[in-house]
């Protein structure tokens, strides 16, 4: 590990070269908009969202899976990246079927609230109601196609926290799904603990717990701070090596 | 002369003019400055010409309501998308996953009381388009205009601005889905 000074929007700063331009940016306050990226989970870099300008290169990079270079001077917030982000939130809206009045998240939703962040009047691509479907096998909650993002969020948290590896991606391009196991009834999942978590990192209305209504649910992730810093003191592993 | 206001009623759940009457007491000062040349709650048949502004609720869903689209348009100086239906399809978009075939029938014979018969003369109701869709996949739309409804405050909000001679600019508060 070592420091590395970066310029980012005209201010002079600093940081580990081990930790992201997403976590250097946050960690001087820096907004930068995300989807995919979730603290505690390994990056993908999908949504695309968190680009920002680099001098000196005319590709834009991932904010949140690139790391700094000594010197580097980069921009958040210009023209370019304001369009392409709205349009990454137009395609993510036109590509499912979103009818926030009846969803469960209403309110508490990542993609309104980016929706709103780039000023979203209206899409500007065909929607595509697209026919997707639901899966409401399990016992205590729901997946819903219609709603999701394919941000994989779930996909790692159930791998590399829970551990049990039941979500995968399935088919290419416009066709990609999430699916259980081998596509089969998330009910019908021996893999599955049914501890939630996926619901919970789900940052729209596509997990939902059974039971809930129209703008009932909130999501609360402070869970996945507590697991993966208790990961990292090997909190559990000693008490357990002890015992 | 008045500025002359239309609101029209296409594949929507008559929330959003409900929303629109919710304006309580502004209603009777709009009364004064506006001219109601058409609307729902106004008996009047044809739309007329030389509307000023005209605010539409609902997807177009059916063929009539493509058509009547675009004499809005070429009759109004501003098109208002009025709320998320007109905006995003919303909940009548819904229905776009079935064929109308499964539609017609579920409405006319399954949910039926006595008599099913599936209409086919389309007098009575107007022929249901592939797919529900947003206003602005067919006409120019000059303002949005969100939720589902559209708040009093954001609608109230909205003409205003237009009465004043200016395209409202809507303040970010008043960008919301659902
Ligand atoms: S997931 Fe979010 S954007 Fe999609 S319908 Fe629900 S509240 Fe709206
Ligand atoms: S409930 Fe837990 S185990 Fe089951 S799919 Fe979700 S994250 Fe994986
Ligand atoms: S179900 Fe939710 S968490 Fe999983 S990929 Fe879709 S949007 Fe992301
Ligand atoms: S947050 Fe960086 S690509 Fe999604």
């Amino acid at each position: 590990m070592a420091i590395v000074t970066l310029t980012i929007n005209d201010e002079h700063l600093s940081g580990n070269d081990s930790d992201s331009i997403l976590e250097i940016a946050r960690q001087h306050k820096i907004h930068i908009p995300t989807l995919c990226h979730l603290d505690g989970l390994s990056e993908v870099g999908a949504c695309r969202l968190c680009l920002v300008e680099v001098e000196g290169s005319s590709k834009l990079v991932s904010a949140c899976a690139t790391k700094p270079v000594e010197g580097m001077v980069i921009r958040t917030t210009t023209e370019r990246l304001q369009r392409h982000r709205r349009t990454i939130i137009e395609l993510l809206a036109s590509e499912g079927n979103h009818q926030c009045a009846v969803c469960v998240v209403n309110e508490h939703c990542e993609l309104q609230n980016l929706a709103y962040e780039v000023g979203l009047q209206y899409v500007r691509v065909p929607y595509l109601y697209p026919r997707k479907e639901l899966d409401a096998s399990h016992k205590d909650f729901i997946i819903d196609r219609n709603r999701c993002i394919l941000c994989t969020r779930c996909v790692r948290v159930c791998h590399e926290v829970e551990g049990a590896h039941v979500w995968d991606i399935a088919h290419r391009g416009i066709h990609c799904e999430i699916v259980t196991g081998l596509d089969d009834p998330w009910g019908a999942s021996e893999a599955c603990t049914a501890c939630g978590k996926c619901v919970l990192v789900c940052p729209v209305g596509a997990l939902i717990e059974k039971g809930t209504t129209v703008a009932e649910m909130e999501k609360k992730r402070d869970f996945l701070k507590y697991i993966v810093t208790a990961r990292q003191k090997r909190e559990w592993i000693d008490i357990h090596e002890e015992g | 002369m008045k500025p002359r206001v239309a609101t029209v009623w296409l594949g929507g759940c008559s929330g959003c003019h409900m929303s629109f009457l919710d304006m309580d007491e502004r209603l009777i000062e709009l009364a004064d400055k506006i001219e109601l040349v058409y609307s729902p709650i106004a008996d009047v048949k044809e739309f007329p010409q030389n509307v000023d502004v005209t605010l539409v609720e609902g997807a177009v869903t059916n063929v009539e309501n493509e058509a009547f689209a675009h004499r809005i348009r070429q009759n109004s100086r501003c098109v208002i998308s009025f709320g998320d239906c007109a905006t995003t399809g919303n909940v009548t978009a819904m229905r776009n996953r079935f064929s109308t075939d499964e539609i017609m029938h579920r409405a006319y014979v399954e949910l039926a009381d006595g008599d099913p018969t599936i209409p086919s003369d389309f007098v009575t109701i107007a022929k249901l388009r592939d797919q529900a869709r947003p206003l602005h996949e067919f006409i120019k739309v000059d303002v949005f205009l969100h939720g589902c409804p559209p708040t009093a405050d954001e609608i109230w909000f909205t003409i205003n601005e237009l009465l004043q001679g200016r395209m409202p600019v809507l303040p970010n508060a008043y960008l919301r889905y659902g």
